[in-house]
């Protein structure tokens, strides 16, 4: 393991941790989530800093309480319409009155999983189970040449009759897939495609082929496959590469390192805070060297699961089963693969989500394939939930975990999936969707401290059986919850899959200001795939300012005096106009950057002047 | 164990290699779970116990899935004790559990993961074999939930492997 660089913990905490983490029932039962009665539509609930806006039904076309056929999946945002994929078909809703959304139009047709994204007037949408047809019909497929796997693309122009435009067919399907816009050319976006099924037979594909050496330019593994389309001519879409970011990854390799069980562990912000912890149990991964007995073995990944691109910063993250990678996108035709990491504690790494200013990267461990109840108390702490690594000059440092603190029942599906940012100036937040564990918002501005900031969840879709009837455990089998929930223009969404469609609200508690929310809501975005990132750009305006004030005030990062006297003063200039709030901003502006100098959070009081002098030389 | 013969309900997806994949999965996962509670008492190191747990959670609620996937398709559903009689690709035979359980510490480790391996590599078969069937895979529970398999015993071989060059 010579080329394997082992960061972290100390080895000799690692059996007694282990212990701990095994004889643990964590959290603990004070939590209000404990106990909420089981339901499909009239489960209890328990929400903190957050309320439910709306909930609206699934479309009765998708109406299924058994299994996986017709759950929903992941959603993408356009001017006032979400569009909301399901493993048999989409729903396209308006959501101009987010307290009453409209369902616009309802497209059966069957495509697990059906992940979308929105660029224009385009709908794509991923495919890769082995029955999907071309013409999108039951029955499954009896003729491989009706057989669709990759990427279907709509027009929807007219959202209440969307119009497939073409199936773009490929090796292995589309798990998921990610937009990335051509960084040359404002009329083409390329399709980055995820998944980990095996190639077709060349036969049902021309040029298909399941090599299983990583460095043969001919087989299909190993690759993610890219599609270019021309958004005037989406007919035309085809893969025009495979990216080979995996070419010299060994298998994931383990270490001797390992997390600390405890949850809180230096006592975490704002109390309870999460069951985050500095994390240990990784290792930097060379391109090459690490021990392998037996080299006829499967090796390290051939695909991802998912890939998270930012585009303003040229970078992506792979979730690629055993492996995080860091890659620039520069030229998407070519990737480069900067840094790679690998993990014992991460079963599955799925998915991804950088800090707006990409110093961070979240991912997350789908343990247990998101049906399985892994949130139990029993359930193992080190399992099925995020790590916070940072990225310095290209390289991956790993930090921290963090596991929902809220121990759900065997009854619920639930292990961490897919979010984005919330826009608060100067944190980092994120909203998550746990499954049946719910919504969570999740602050990662400290990344060896992550910690909870706010929740929304239900009782189990299910009941459990009753005593001493095991044949009966799961019979219904109902797997539901949060796939994912984001923060768009002002609003959380969530896509629950057995249920429907929620959006919530954000509220102000001692761990999120009313002034950080009001920030918040300055951001807009037309558009918004989330798993490809846009760059959070915040307008001069006094929210902003009071983020970073609230903030200031909240971990004592300056004198209690100093941030009631700009509190006040800030008061003052907004209630003039024009020049004279220019001048008195201007000013409070020079007083606050020497309040820097004693400040114990200089840079943030220095971050706070600048926007100060934003907002001045907004107001001449 | 002798399971009924396989009913296709008029209009089901899935085929008779479907249901013979459950079947027989969960009698391969119940073999992995009884292998990996055998780590504790044989004195197994701290990391092949962390593992061994993982298997054990793992694949106990994936039991459950597969059961509960054959009881609402009204077939037969094996129980955890169905590894004594049914036998899948990778798994031990009698003489290969009784060298695990003859073995202790690090000699137990390293046989667990030779052994575990060659199992997982069964599973990595029967989730190849189910997608050459003609029609089969197609229903998306089986299909998503063989994926799974195929991805995280894949993986976990790669660890296993690394255990095993750092025993």
């Amino acid at each position: 393991m010579g080329t394997v660089r082992r960061i972290g913990a100390l080895t000799a905490v690692f059996t007694l941790a282990s212990l701990s983490a095994h004889a643990q029932t964590y959290p603990t039962g004070n939590d209000p989530r404990n106990g909420l009665k089981p339901g499909m539509y009239d489960a209890g609930i328990a929400a903190q800093g957050m309320r439910l806006v709306s909930f609206s039904k699934k479309p009765a076309e998708f109406d299924s309480v058994r299994g996986l056929t017709f759950i929903n999946s992941d959603i993408a945002f356009r001017d006032h319409y979400v569009y909301q994929g399901n493993f048999a078909g989409f729903t396209i809703w308006d959501v101009k009155n987010p307290s009453k959304p409209e369902m616009v139009a309802v497209v059966p047709c069957i495509t697990s999983q059906g992940d979308p994204s929105i660029v224009g007037h385009l709908l794509f949408i991923s495919a890769e189970g082995n029955g999907n047809r071309n013409d999108c019909g039951k029955g499954g497929v009896k003729d491989p040449s009706e057989h669709m796997a990759g990427v279907r693309i709509y027009d929807v122009s007219d959202p209440k009759a969307p119009k497939l435009v073409k199936n773009v067919q490929t090796c292995k399907g589309s798990h998921t897939h990610t937009v990335i816009p051509s960084p040359t050319d404002k009329g083409v976006v390329y399709i980055y495609i995820s998944g980990s099924q095996g190639a077709r037979p060349a036969t049902e594909l021309a040029g298909c082929n399941n090599g299983t050496d990583p460095a043969d330019v001919n087989n299909s593994i190993y690759r993610l496959d890219v599609i270019k389309v021309p958004l005037a001519h989406p007919e035309k879409a085809e893969v025009v590469t495979g990216a080979r970011i995996f070419t010299g990854l060994e298998p994931a390799p383990t270490s001797t390192m390992r997390r600390e069980a405890q949850a809180n562990r230096g006592g975490g912000r704002g109390g309870r805070g999460g069951r985050g912890a500095r994390g240990g149990d990784s290792a930097q991964v060379a391109t090459q060297g690490a021990a392998r007995p037996d080299p006829t073995q499967p090796t390290g990944p051939r695909n991802c699961h998912d890939v998270t691109a930012y585009p303003a910063m040229h970078l992506l993250a792979g979730a690629c089963a055993s492996y995080g990678l860091l890659v620039d996108i520069k030229n998407p035709e070519k990737p480069v693969r900067l840094d790679a990491r690998a993990d014992t504690n991460f079963s599955l790494w799925h998915t991804a989500v950088f800090s707006n200013d990409g110093s961070k990267v979240v991912f997350t461990d789908e343990w247990g394939g998101g049906t399985g109840p892994m949130c139990q108390a029993t359930s193992m702490l080190e399992m099925g939930g995020n790590t916070t690594l940072t990225i310095s000059k290209g390289k991956l440092t790993q930090h921290s975990y963090f596991k929902l603190p809220s121990a759900q029942t065997a009854q619920e599906n639930c292990v961490s999936h897919n979010g984005g940012l919330v826009p608060v100036p100067g944190r980092d937040i994120m909203v998550q969707g746990w499954y049946q564990g719910g919504v969570d918002v999740i602050d990662f501005t400290d990344p060896d401290h992550p910690f909870e900031i706010a929740f929304f969840d239900r009782g189990p879709a299910d009941a459990p059986p009753a005593p001493g009837d095991t044949a009966n455990a799961r019979q219904r089998g109902t797997i539901g919850g949060s796939w994912g929930a984001y923060y768009w223009n002002g609003l959380v969404y969530s896509s629950e899959l057995a249920r429907g469609f929620d959006i919530l609200e954000l509220q102000p508690t001692d761990k999120l200001s009313a002034n950080e929310l009001a920030a918040a809501k300055l951001v807009k975005f037309v558009e918004y795939n989330p798993q490809s990132q846009p760059k959070i750009v915040w307008p001069a305006a006094f929210p902003v300012v009071r983020s970073y004030l609230d903030q200031l005030v909240r971990d004592n990062g300056l004198a209690s005096e100093r941030t009631a006297a700009i509190g006040k003063a800030l008061d003052a200039a907004e209630k003039q106009n024009g020049a004279a709030r220019g001048a008195a901003l201007t000013k409070l502006a020079a007083q606050v950057e020497k309040d820097a100098a004693g400040a114990k959070d200089a840079a943030k009081v220095k971050t706070m002047a600048g926007e100060i002098r934003r907002l001045a030389e907004g107001s001449k | 164990m002798s399971m009924a013969p396989v009913k296709i309900p008029a209009g089901a997806v899935f085929t008779e290699a479907d249901v013979r994949f459950m079947q027989g999965m969960i009698a391969h996962h119940a073999q992995a779970i009884y292998m990996s509670r055998m780590a504790a008492d044989h004195g197994a190191g701290p990391h092949l116990l962390k593992f061994a747990q993982k298997i054990d959670q793992s694949q106990i609620v994936e039991i459950r899935l597969m059961q509960q996937w054959l009881r609402a398709n009204g077939q037969d559903a094996p129980d955890t004790s169905s590894w004594h009689s049914m036998q899948m690709p990778g798994m031990l035979t009698a003489d290969q559990l009784k060298q695990l359980d003859a073995s202790k510490g690090t000699e137990f480790d390293r046989q667990f993961l030779v052994l575990m391996i060659q199992h997982h590599n069964g599973a990595l078969k029967m989730v190849a074999d189910l997608f050459a069937t003609p029609q089969a895979g197609q229903d998306i529970d089986v299909s998503v939930f063989a994926n799974d398999v195929q991805t995280v015993q894949t993986a976990e071989i790669g660890t296993m492997q690394q255990m095993l060059g750092n025993l």
